[in-house]
């Protein structure tokens, strides 16, 4: 199928919305169930809907197609005449995956799987056909049955000869740009309108909102008017509001919505509400490149000013104190401006955490275990790379809470704890970073069974002594991840150390703790951007490097006697009781420094990967906060440099990659421990 | 990046800046020229080939310096007054860079008549003649017209020696 350009551009823009379609129809389903309340049903079927007009424009045929079968089922949902059953979802969760398939290999114009529609078709086929012995049929009401033959014979034929109109809306209706006294005049039009306004809900003056609606209506309009037209009137405002029409005259009254059947859902607790809508309100869509280039113009604002500041040190009139002022709003002005315009990049975590209540729904079914999960801070915001690049590591560690921490319902009744597990994703801010923790109630980490494969496979010497801590954390070792699965008692750790150094490389910093019987707490820090960093100045030479102060543990004067010199060229340093490799970025990068020898010069202690390395720099200057450039850009990357940044002067400096360093001091050997990571 | 597509077969003239290396005259498509500056300052990169003689900061990017005397193998000299940096702009794979190369000095700037070139021959000067698009006469001066996206896409590339030009 080949498009023009400027249809693909759409199709584009038609494909990202399904996908987003697909998402709201996905926590719907999920959200579906004891409530089973018409207005979630009708969301779905929204979405559903907008994905079938949309396939059916650009010509994609089979999604069209297979999208109408989705919808028809959730039309007789919302319409009472389908009851909401567990298998009914499941089969509608199914539907939305193969839609998300179908979709991307109609993107990338790639054949469908065709076995999988046809089998899901005869689903829902099947489900659409059990109609006459699941439940009774209901008459197709006045609430949300438009469409439905039985009231397009009422409406056209021999309707009524008047309709009684109950209309409550929501209280934001104003804030929705709807216009009440604008449905009336169309009301109007279409007969004579008397109109009982209800005002019981309006507070004291005082306590108003003007922008909120208190009123309700009851309202009578006289003549033959076909239902459709009524609808027309109140399409826009019908999500949210009471609406009731029912036929005056000669027409009977249709009979009231039946409850649906109610079904067990899948428990999605929602530790605030208020922060449910945070992912979907008032977002616009912007071009990360757009949003780039705004960050670079401001960067590059931040250095002027702070070239202006050291200019205006030099300068002795009487102005200066003008000046100074001048800068000072500059220096505010600047900073205020880079926040906001970072905060175009920031998205809510919910963008991450969305996709959970499935995972766990399908994953909890699988293993056959009860989980509740439980959703903190979903409004808490990150960078958007932060956040695509953390959602991989994300998954991981609760697939293993799943998998390996909870036990099954009969284990933990045995344990004396209740049956259902809880597994809570919670984030938030904490002094410039932000934490995700993945807390769980399960069996926690065995670990007696860990200390002694770790001792097996060498990574711990026979003798050494661990605290719990380090023993819980164990689990992020390398070694580990080589291993079989441990055993079924704690068999977490597969892929641990690729989830560790993927965070790592975002800056970041997981650790475990795990008390046995109760349950284990992954926490996981990162910085809130990648685009800007907290950095410490250090000179080596007549070179300025940066390093992240998120890295640096400590930064020490070394005596003499603490450093030692292992196989005769690599030194290593005692810090209290652990050796330390020391890194001399002269060596490392080539230049000529003042001090040769680490007890002459400064340690800067870093660490990454659970990994400590001390690097020996001349002098420590100032700590500021840098617009990260990529030396890709122009260039190609550098091994032990993570990136550049502009000073004050304008000069370029190199941020020091620490995870990068550690690395190639493991690799060239240093320390037992390393030795087996290598 | 009409610039990039426009190369030696075009049967019109092309305007080209040259610059002198060593006593000879090269010439680089003018459309690619960015800018002259002059030699400042520069921070060096570690783990980089001696060519490589570090970045600046041009208005906020962050751009490599080459030393053409070294990527030729020539003879290194004192940086004087005349020593400019030519900021290019080059297509290296499906990427644009700015990268700015160090000459002795900057001459003219001529049209260069698509008749009064020749292809290279096999030995030409000091210089790799795959980096070289086409030798002109000028005035009876002979020009060396450079093929500036392989001669700065091979001196950035990570694996690729010098010789083999990408594809």
């Amino acid at each position: 199928m080949t498009l023009d350009l400027e249809m693909a551009e759409i199709a584009k823009v038609f494909f990202q919305e399904s996908r987003e379609g697909l998402d709201i129809m996905e926590s719907g389903l999920l959200g579906l169930g004891a409530a089973a309340d018409s207005e979630n049903i009708n969301t779905i079927f929204r979405a559903a809907h907008s994905i079938k007009g949309g396939s059916a424009t650009f010509g994609f045929a089979a999604v069209a197609e297979f999208t109408h079968g989705v919808e028809t089922l959730l039309d007789e949902m919302r319409n009472g005449v389908r009851p909401v059953t567990a298998e009914a979802i499941q089969t509608l969760l199914q539907a939305c995956d193969c839609l998300r398939e179908m979709l991307a290999a109609t993107e990338a114009e790639q054949p469908l799987d065709q076995v999988r529609i046809a089998s899901l078709n005869s689903d829902i086929g099947h489900i659409l056909g059990e109609r006459s012995n699941e439940a009774p049929v209901p008459a197709p009401i006045a609430g949300d049955g438009r469409g439905t033959p039985l009231n397009a014979e009422l409406g056209m034929a021999h309707g009524p000869t008047g309709w009684r109109i109950v209309f409550e809306p929501v209280a934001d209706l104003l804030r929705l740009r709807n216009e009440p006294t604008r449905m009336f005049a169309e009301l109007r039009r279409l007969g004579a309108v008397v109109a009982h306004a209800d005002v019981s809900r309006l507070p004291q003056l005082d306590a108003l909102d003007p922008e909120s609606c208190y009123l309700s209506w009851n309202i009578e309009i006289t003549g033959r008017i076909p239902r459709p037209k009524l609808d027309e009137i109140f399409d826009w405002v019908d999500s949210g509001c009471r609406l009731e029409f029912t036929p005056t005259g000669e027409a009977e009254p249709a009979a009231p919505v039946p409850a649906a059947k109610p079904v067990q859902p899948p428990q999605v607790s929602k530790a605030s509400p208020a922060q449910r809508a945070a992912g979907d309100s008032g977002s616009i869509r912007v071009a990360t490149e757009k949003v780039d280039d705004i960050i670079n113009l401001v960067g590059e604002l931040l250095i002027t000013q702070s070239m202006l500041s050291g200019f205006a040190d030099g300068i002795d009139a009487n102005d200066l104190d003008r000046l100074r002022q001048g800068l000072a709003q500059l220096a505010r002005n600047t900073r205020e401006l880079q926040e906001s315009v970072m905060q175009i990049r920031m998205l809510p975590i919910s963008f991450a955490f969305n996709r959970f209540p499935r995972i766990v729904h399908d994953l909890s079914r699988k293993l056959a275990k009860k989980v509740e999960l439980k959703l903190v801070g979903e409004g808490t915001e990150l960078d958007k790379t932060v956040l695509e690049k953390i959602n991989d590591p994300l998954v991981h560690l609760v697939r293993n809470a799943l998998d390996h921490g909870l036990e099954t319902p009969e284990r933990r009744l045995a344990a004396g704890k209740p049956e259902t597990g809880t597994l809570e994703l919670a984030a938030f801010h904490e002094g410039g970073n932000i934490i995700i923790e993945v807390r769980d109630d399960g069996a926690g980490l065995n670990k007696v069974r860990i200390l002694q494969k770790a001792r097996e496979r060498g990574l711990v010497a026979p003798d050494q002594e661990l605290t719990d801590e380090q023993i819980d954390n164990l689990i992020f070792m390398p070694g580990f991840s080589t291993a079989e699965q441990i055993s079924d008692v704690s068999g977490r750790g597969v892929g641990m150390d690729v989830v560790r150094r993927n965070i790592n490389d975002l800056g970041g910093h997981v650790q475990i703790s795990s008390r046995e019987g109760l349950g284990s707490t992954i926490r996981i820090r990162l910085p809130l951007t990648l685009a800007i960093l907290d950095g410490q100045l250090v000179r080596v030479g007549k070179e300025i490097y940066i390093i992240s102060l998120l890295a640096i543990v400590e930064t020490i004067q070394v005596a003499r006697e603490r450093v030692n010199t292992l196989v005769g060229r690599t030194e290593v340093f005692r810090l209290r009781d652990e050796y330390l490799p020391v890194v001399k970025l002269c060596d490392q990068f080539g230049i000529e420094p003042d001090s040769r020898s680490a007890e002459d010069g400064l340690l800067v202690v870093v660490e990454s990967d659970g990994k400590r390395a001390g690097v020996l720099v001349d002098d420590l200057l100032a700590q500021q906060q840098v617009v990260i450039k990529s030396l890709e850009a122009n260039f190609k990357s550098v091994p032990g440099v993570a990136g550049a940044t502009i000073l004050g002067d304008g000069t370029v400096a190199l941020i020091i990659d620490v995870p990068g360093l550690i690395r190639s001091v493991v690799r060239q050997g240093a320390g037992a421990v390393a030795a087996h990571a290598a | 990046m009409s610039t990039a597509k426009a190369n030696a077969g075009a049967d019109r003239s092309e305007q080209y800046l040259t610059f002198m290396l060593a006593g000879e005259e090269y010439g680089v498509d003018i459309l690619r020229v960015q800018e002259i500056k002059g030699w400042d300052k520069v921070t060096r990169i570690p783990h980089t080939p001696d060519y490589v003689l570090g970045v600046i900061n041009l208005r906020g990017a962050v751009v490599p310096i080459l030393d053409l005397r070294r990527r030729f193998g020539l003879e290194a000299i004192a940086f004087g007054p005349t020593t400019v940096v030519i900021v290019v702009r080059v297509m290296s794979g499906r990427d644009e860079r700015t990268v700015g190369v160090v000459v002795d000095a900057v001459s003219e700037v001529y049209n260069v008549d698509a008749a009064d070139t020749k292809p290279p021959p096999d030995v030409c000067g000091s210089v790799d003649t795959v980096f070289v698009k086409a030798l002109a006469t000028i005035e009876e001066k002979m020009l060396i017209l450079l093929d500036i996206d392989r001669l700065i896409g091979n001196s950035i590339a990570d694996e690729l020696p010098p010789g083999v030009a990408a594809a």
